[in-house]
């Protein structure tokens, strides 16, 4: 019965729970005794979670079946749906550590705008789910304590750097997560865990509260194991925010409605763009051809194909690996032992300067200091305008052809990532290569266009991959509905969602 | 010590003798709106340290900020009324460095693209002349917090044995106003200096915009001073003075650092370009602690807050909500009060332009106003040692002894009674008339028995006023006045000798 219910999607529960089959308390139950199962820490398991929060989350589906009990309606649709919400938004009840040991133990005064709603729709927070360092990396292998294990193989990572929200959703553990997608963070895990990651708009989702790694490309969304469930939690967390003065002031895509009417499987009228320059050389065969199925799988939905160039694309990530440190070196400034957070100190005589470097080096992990180094040297005066003031030019040239492809298609697709999940070590000595597995999600986040990740199917050793479906600014609708309309389909085709065949023997812990 | 630190300095008439002095002036102005820059705290001086904090300007991971329009609203009021031009799009910017005061490590601040650019300032000094100073630009920045030195013998951060952190005054709303560079101004460019930045707090008071208190930290200058050989016309290499906290100071410190550069130039030594100290007690400048690389703040456009782009509509609505400027109203009060430009200027530099104002406003006329303050009250002030505005007497108390006296109930010399009573705390200046029994005598048929028997006491005095010598009515007078202990109006009591004398 319990494992019954984690097994069951996010729509499927809140039904459930609001006709009171079962209670918001037995779902919570349910999921803490599979993370209990299957969690198990940095040397075993999924290792999915930092930190669990058991009584909060029994205490707060307690309060939602309370309300229901006396007639109440429930807070929102999802009302009593367990979640798990990645380490990187604060929370007032829970540390916050952003994956560094720089902020370990460290419990925020202040509720992150994300937390706030998932609080008011009375969804039920879990805990907090393991990540890079400071959302910094592509496999969950630089969190401080210890990697995201895949539970398609355990010897595999995650992706990342929301690896543990991702995992989460593919062993079992939760049914709905956070995550937040700076080059592909969101996107990128749920391609290598077979589960659906979306990126909204840029100021779709509110960053208040959410720690920052590079300001102007990060942004928070949702991540499921179905569209709809995806669809049903965006519209929990987004919406204009007056505390993030880059937030949308505008009302939030339609995206449920979309969900639903993608789901009926007609895409008749709507043209999809191939992006030419994200696919073929570089990517994986297997990877390759579960994007060519998917196309063909399109098309038969009664989508218009067409190619579209995007040429600047390929300077994407360079340009990225410029804003992005660039922004990092100084939003990471703030952790330097004064204030919060981890404090190296041999004796009193030292001066806050040494103490503030002594943190830094003990407190961050070599990924981070690569990327404040990077940054650092990339806003120096005299190069400045080389690195940064480029990167800028090309971050422009991107949206341009964004834009030209929008003029000829509804969305834009690519493989999410090129490759399958990696081994873990394969890639943590080369970060070149570990770059190179966000060379399809980055150009969205330099523009702030919306894009998502839905399974596509499975490649080279039973291994899931993405399909990345990509929109306009608050072009969110049109996005649901190609993918759930395309997800309906591929389900159909294949007996199942491809979830269903995650080997349960690998998440035994 | 270096050698350049201990130069001897150089006589000041020398010093200009031989090198024309150029200034660059950047005044921080704290705005005084209700909350913060970029949080919705209290930006209230004085209260218990980090009482005033909150994510945002503690800088904790996750916080965000948020632009106070009202802050927006004063830095664009300040730059029209320097006649500055509105950016109609600008950015903030991150200056990068690290400091334990400062939360993020890095200060909200505004880099290339400023929201008020090239304007200028008129300035008149003592002497009534008028220098325009140029102004280069007008920006918004956050303030940090503040530091407390525990220990050691300067107060400063090197050698102290602590330091505490109080980040009440973080992200409070700061403008820096900075001049272009400032020349030609010989001999009297400490004055100059001084007279700028008094200027320049005069606006500002006038707009409303901050409370300009230099002693709070409110108001706060750094001196930029080089010298160049006479007949040079490139700039020579400029020191920057920190911690200027008064208008005195500003003067002081520019004065020191051109007799000092001029010593060290002198010994054919090189000035070197550092921040400076400027101690109150000595009123010299010391080196900042030199740091082996230029510092270099990394700015960057700040990519949490969207640009500022002022619509024209809207800096017209600004403009409209202008105070009148203290210059235009020097202007005005010149030609209501008739006054030839040396009695303003006289006002102005008593520090009296103000108080006569008040006065006026309070009802008298501005002649009385003025002789009250530039003459008595000015003794008084002067006696002892404070500045004129710190007298405890305000322009409405003065106003109604000067209402007593334009209508006969105090005398001259009964109206200063009652203004020293004012000052001696006694109250107000019907409290001091009532409790010191100061009302002028009245009653005629008192002042006739006073009248009578004066002229009784002096008949000869008597006879001759009787014989026509009215002039000789003047004793009388006097007499009257002594026995009556001046509170007899001495207009009346002349009227009834001479009418004594001819009934
Ligand atoms: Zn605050």
């Amino acid at each position: 019965m319990n494992t019954e219910l984690t097994r069951l999607t996010a729509a499927e529960l809140a039904a459930k729970i609001h006709s009171r089959e079962v209670s918001a308390v037995e779902v919570a139950r349910a999921h803490l005794d599979r993370i209990a199962a299957v969690d198990g820490g940095a040397d075993q398991g999924v290792h999915a979670f930092l930190h669990v929060a058991a009584d909060a989350a029994l205490a707060s589906a307690t309060l939602v079946d309370e309300a229901l009990g006396v007639g109440s309606a429930p807070a929102s649709p999802l009302a009593g749906v367990p979640l798990a919400l990645k380490d990187v938004f604060t929370t007032l009840d829970m540390p916050t550590t952003a994956g560094s040991r720089i902020l370990e133990g460290w419990r925020p005064p202040y509720d992150a705008t994300v937390t706030r709603r998932l609080r008011a729709a009375a969804i039920t927070i879990l805990g907090k789910t393991n990540m890079d360092e400071f959302a910094m990396g592509s496999s969950t292998e630089y969190s401080a304590y210890g990697p995201t294990r895949n539970p398609w193989d355990t010897s595999r990572v995650p992706g990342g750097s929301g690896g543990g929200s991702a995992s989460a959703l593919a062993a079992f553990e939760a049914p709905l997560a956070v995550g937040t997608d700076t080059g592909g963070s969101i996107r990128q895990p749920a391609a290598f865990t077979g589960t659906v990651g979306v990126k909204p708009t840029y100021g779709g989702v509110s960053r208040y509260g959410l720690i920052a790694c590079a300001s102007s490309l990060d942004q928070a969304g949702p991540c499921a194991r179905t569209v709809l469930d995806a669809a049903l939690l965006h519209e929990v967390i987004a919406g204009h925010d007056p505390l993030d003065s880059t937030s949308i002031d505008r009302p939030v895509p339609a995206v449920v409605d979309a969900a639903r009417v993608g789901a009926a499987g007609d895409l008749s009228g709507i043209r999809i763009g191939i992006v030419r320059q994200l696919g073929g050389e570089g990517y994986q065969p297997g990877v390759q051809s579960c994007f060519d199925a998917a196309l063909r799988m399109l098309e038969k939905l009664g989508a218009e194909l067409i190619e579209v160039n995007c040429p600047h694309f390929e300077y994407g990530l360079a340009a990225y690996y410029l804003i992005l440190p660039s922004e990092v070196s100084s939003n990471l400034a703030r952790f330097d032992a004064m204030r919060y957070g981890l404090r190296v100190q041999s004796g009193f005589e030292e001066s806050a300067e040494q103490v503030m470097a002594a943190t830094r080096e003990a407190g961050f992990g070599p990924e981070v200091k690569r990327r404040i180094m990077l940054g650092t040297y990339a806003l120096s005066s005299g190069y400045y305008e080389a690195y940064y003031g480029q990167a800028q030019k090309v971050r422009t040239l991107i949206s341009r052809d964004f834009a030209a492809a929008f003029e000829q298609a509804d969305v834009l697709v690519s493989p999410t990532a090129p490759t399958t999940a990696f081994p873990i070590g394969d890639k943590v000595d080369d970060p070149l290569a570990m770059y190179l597995n966000d060379l399809a999600t980055i150009p969205a986040n330099l523009a702030g266009t919306a894009a998502m990740s839905v399974p596509s199917g499975l490649a080279e050793e039973g291994l899931p991959a993405g399909l990345q479906v990509m929109a306009p600014v608050m072009g969110e609708a049109v996005m649901y509905r190609v993918a759930a309309a395309f997800e309906a389909a591929r389900d159909a085709d294949q007996g199942g969602p491809v979830i269903h065949r995650v080997p349960e023997s690998e998440v035994r812990a | 010590m270096n050698t350049a630190a201990t130069r001897e300095l150089m006589d000041y008439d020398e010093v200009v003798e031989r090198f024309d002095p150029v200034l660059g002036l950047e005044v921080h102005v704290e705005l005084n709106t209700r909350t913060k820059m970029f949080c919705g705290c209290s930006t209230k001086f004085g209260a218990e340290p980090n009482t005033q904090v909150c994510p945002t300007c503690l800088g904790l991971p996750g916080s965000l900020p948020v632009v106070n329009r009202m802050a927006v609203e004063s830095v664009i009021r300040i730059g029209l009324a320097l006649s500055c031009s509105i950016a109609p799009w600008c950015r903030f910017a991150r200056k990068n460095y690290f400091y334990p005061d400062m939360p993020k490590n890095f200060q909200i601040s505004q880099y290339d693209e400023p929201i008020a650019v090239h304007g200028w300032l008129d300035v008149t000094l003592d002497d009534g002349s008028t220098v325009r100073i140029e102004i280069e630009r007008a920006h918004m920045e956050e303030d940090t917090g503040k530091s407390l030195h525990v220990g050691g013998t300067t107060g400063r951060i090197h050698g102290a044995d602590y330091s505490l952190l109080d980040y009440n005054r973080a992200g409070v709303p700061l403008i820096e106003i900075v001049t272009k560079p400032i020349v030609g101004t010989g001999a009297r460019a400490p004055i100059v200096a001084r007279a700028y930045v008094t200027a320049l707090r005069d606006l500002l008071r006038a707009l409303g915009v901050s409370d300009v208190r230099m002693d709070q930290g409110s108001l706060r200058c750094d001196t930029n001073v080089s010298l160049m050989p006479r007949g040079v016309v490139t700039f020579g290499t400029r020191t920057e003075t920190k911690n200027v906290n008064s208008l005195r100071s500003v003067e002081r410190a520019v004065r020191f650092e051109m007799t000092r550069q001029a010593g060290v130039l002198a010994a054919g030594e090189k000035v070197i370009q550092e921040t400076r100290h400027f101690d109150e007690s000595s009123g010299s400048t010391s080196p900042g602690r030199r740091k082996e690389t230029a510092e270099d703040y990394r700015y960057f456009p700040e990519p949490d807050l969207p640009p500022i782009a002022p619509s024209p509509e809207w800096v017209e609505q600004l403009r409209a909500t202008l105070p009148e400027l203290p210059w235009q109203r020097r202007q005005r009060i010149q030609r209501e009060w008739s006054l030839s430009g040396e009695e303003l200027r006289d006002l102005v530099n008593a520090g009296a332009l103000d108080l006569v104002a008040a006065t006026v406003e309070a009802g008298a006329p501005s002649g009385e106003a003025r002789s009250w303050w530039v003459s008595y009250l000015a003794q008084q002030a002067n006696a002892r040692g404070v500045p004129l505005d710190e007298l405890p007497i305000t322009p409405a108390q003065l106003a109604r002894v000067i209402e007593l006296v334009a209508s006969g109930e105090l005398s001259n010399t009964l109206a200063r009674q009652v203004v020293d009573g004012v000052l001696a705390g006694e109250g107000s200046p019907d409290d001091v008339v009532a409790a010191r029994g100061l009302a002028v005598v009245s009653d005629d048929s008192a002042l006739i028995a006073a009248v009578d028997s004066a002229l009784a006491a002096q008949p000869d005095v008597a006879e001759k006023i009787r014989g026509g010598k009215i002039a000789a009515a003047g004793a009388i007078v006097g007499a009257v006045m002594k026995a009556t202990r001046g509170q007899a109006d001495a207009k009346r009591v002349r009227e009834l000798v001479l009418e004594r004398c001819t009934s």
